[in-house]
């Protein structure tokens, strides 16, 4: 794959392929994009918050709703989504030993939407928050914002359904005969399942769109209290897509790390049938715990403790995975190149992540945490702490491959520290902030809280430095794809043997297959 | 390929934890919703964006409540227009407010002192301001 981007071709021809791997570029480009405009969104919030009562950057609260909406609909469908399909583009048909995903032009259509839906989202702005809860999103939300952000949605989940088909059939009807489906690598797995989970969640949030459209339109009251609707529907019909959803953006980061962690290692993973294990047990369990987001609407104790059984469940399965990791890195020859820094830092925030998810999930202390900073530094310590230090593991691993060159051992060290202490210095305190009572998506809030304006400042300056990082990522990204050594494409990290790079693979009827 | 021991031992301790976790906050909760049967009923209504109170004596109040130390209060809590959701972070007091549904919380304070009333779901443009005060007060009759 290496050698395609080594001879210089026109941008068009990249953008008009149906190959591939140009559709992975494409997918992981548009993906790091968006990163950095919903980041740039994420500094304002955050520097906003620093000075309560000041109205710094923002100045009315209309505009700071649409700032968070939009960053969290871009983080999760703009950015955790396509880079996730972009890294599976690239790896899944070489893994799987095939020529190309199953529908090449099936493929490109799927990308294409992206930046379409990205579009609408963008040019709407809606104020809705990304849960876009009803009857909120119905009777009070601003058109044309809120309309465009339905139809924006709905194009990206017709996306995501589109590559999920791709991908089942991929994995399981093209993949070589000689390659049972046991020994399919694990980031394989890990589309596969997130695809099933796909083809089985989203359809109930496309239907809950429509009807959302449709009450806003003033044609049905389906989610509409005023109309004889009952908003808690859209609850259900939201978390039944979007819980199963965190798994989604979750997996294919493990999946990334279970490609880095044993060749970093130089030692076998310590179990394939336990990541294969976990992942569809994930896949599964995923689906029984939805109603954890709605505690607090008045569900009644029985239905909130099959719920938390529900949640509870999927951790051994989550455990087996750090299991795994911890396992493999056991007494190995680590050799803490980027790429393994980014994914050992993910295990460890994963943990914590999941530590705190255990939390959570437990009925009286849900109704501490439910609704405040908590629970934003909860999921971003999963988006931010587990996605993202996946993706940039994966980004440093490819970056040789795809463009022959290396990037700074240096600089993506630099980029480690930034972020991982940034990530700990936001997200930490962000969970004590919940605890002192702070509400999520507030524009603003009393200056005499003092523990609350000192905690948002801390957690603004971990902020910056998580901003910076990236910027460093940004730079060193560009630099060195244009000015980087040339890298040595047999043994990029001097790791020894061809063994490690699934790349070899790439030619099904020759070359070293690896698996 | 394969597990060991080590990893089946990993899953036990897991599923121990977990097992605790659930045991004890199935107990907690079940005590936390048993609403004393003498507890009086406040009617909480959400709207944009404030709160109003009504006592089970008819008085009625807007964004501050006033209660008595070591009464059982137990809130009927409603909405007007969108989602909120009533919070006294201070006293653990937390539950949507849905339009079309009635829900319920309840607490029994100890002590006297002012305390923040809050919107903990968000509910357009000016949720961060829908804030209250509690103001639980000596019983001195």
């Amino acid at each position: 794959m290496v050698l395609e981007l080594q001879k210089p071709r026109p941008v068009w021809q990249i953008m008009f392929s149906t190959h591939h791997t140009d559709v992975g570029y494409l997918y992981t480009i548009t993906g790091l994009t968006f990163l950095f405009m919903a980041g740039v969104l994420a500094m304002i919030i955050r520097t906003h918050l620093f000075f309560p009562g000041e109205g710094v950057l923002v100045s009315d609260s209309a505009t700071f709703n649409r700032i968070f909406t939009v960053h969290g609909l871009t983080m999760l469908f703009l950015f955790a989504l396509p880079v996730a399909n972009g890294i599976g583009n690239i790896l899944v048909p070489i893994m799987v030993r095939y020529k190309d995903m199953a529908y090449p032009k099936l493929n490109a259509i799927a990308f294409w939407m992206n930046p379409v839906g990205g579009a609408l989202l963008w040019l709407g702005f809606a104020d809705v928050s990304w849960v876009s809860y009803a009857p909120y999103s119905i009777i009070r939300a601003p058109g044309p914002a809120a309309d465009m952000f339905i139809f924006g949605m709905k194009i990206l989940g017709i996306s995501s359904i589109l590559s999920s088909i791709n991908f089942v059939v991929t994995v399981l009807k093209c993949k070589h005969p000689d390659l049972s489906l046991r020994r399919v690598p694990l980031f394989a797995w890990s589309m596969l399942t997130v695809s099933l989970m796909t083809l089985i969640a989203m359809p109930t949030y496309a239907a809950a769109l429509i009807m959302m459209l449709t009450d806003r339109l003033g044609l049905s009251g389906f989610f509409n209290p005023f109309a004889g609707g009952d908003p808690i529907a859209y609850l259900h019909l939201f978390w039944f897509t979007f819980h199963p959803e965190v798994y989604i953006f979750l997996l294919p980061a493990i999946g990334m790390m279970y490609e880095i962690i044993p060749r970093f290692s130089r030692k076998p993973l310590y179990s394939q049938a336990s990541g294969v294990f976990a992942f569809v047990m994930l896949g599964i369990i995923g689906f029984a715990s939805w109603g954890h987001h709605m505690y607090s609407t008045g569900m009644d104790f029985t239905t909130k403790v099959v719920f938390m059984i529900g949640t509870l469940a999927a951790v051994p399965a989550s455990g087996m995975h750090v299991f795994n990791f911890l396992a493999t890195m056991w007494g190995a020859r680590i050799r803490f190149a980027a790429p393994m820094k980014f994914a050992v830092g993910g295990i460890a925030l994963f943990f914590s992540a999941g530590a705190g998810g255990v939390l959570n999930s437990a009925m009286p202390l849900d109704f501490i945490s439910h609704g405040t900073y908590w629970v934003v530094g909860h999921m971003h310590l999963f988006l931010t702490g587990t996605i993202g230090f996946g993706f940039v593991a994966m980004v440093y691993y490819m970056f040789p491959y795809i463009t022959g060159r290396m990037y700074s051992e240096k600089w993506a060290n630099v980029h480690f520290i930034g972020m991982f202490w940034g990530t700990v210095q936001v997200f930490f305190t962000q969970h004590l902030l919940g605890l002192e009572g702070m509400p999520r998506r507030i524009y603003d809030y009393p200056p005499e809280f003092t523990s609350w304006t000192q905690l948002n400042q801390i957690a603004t300056v971990g902020a910056w430095i998580l901003g910076a990082s990236f910027a460093v990522f940004l730079a060193s990204l560009i630099y060195y794809s244009a000015k980087g050594k040339p890298a040595n494409m047999d043994d990029p990290w001097g790791l020894g043997g061809k063994y490690y790079y699934p790349v070899a693979a790439k030619n099904p009827h020759g070359g070293h297959s690896g698996y | 390929m394969g597990h060991d021991t080590a990893e089946w031992v990993f899953v036990a301790v897991v599923i121990a934890v977990l097992v605790y976790v659930g045991v004890d906050s199935w107990i907690v909760q079940k005590e936390v919703e048993d609403v004393p049967a003498d507890a009086e009923v406040i009617k909480v209504t959400g709207q944009q964006w404030f709160w109003s109170f009504e006592h089970a004596d008819g008085t009625k109040e807007i964004s501050t409540l006033h209660l008595k130390k070591g009464h059982a209060y137990k809130f009927e809590i409603y909405s007007r227009d969108v989602m909120h959701s009533f919070n006294i972070p201070d006293w653990v007091v937390f539950e949507d407010a849905v339009p079309g549904h009635t829900n319920h919380a309840w607490f029994a304070p100890n002590e006297v002192g002012t305390y923040p009333i809050q919107c903990r779901e968000y509910c357009g443009l000016l949720h961060y301001n829908m804030r209250g005060s509690l103001v639980v007060e000596d019983d001195k009759s």
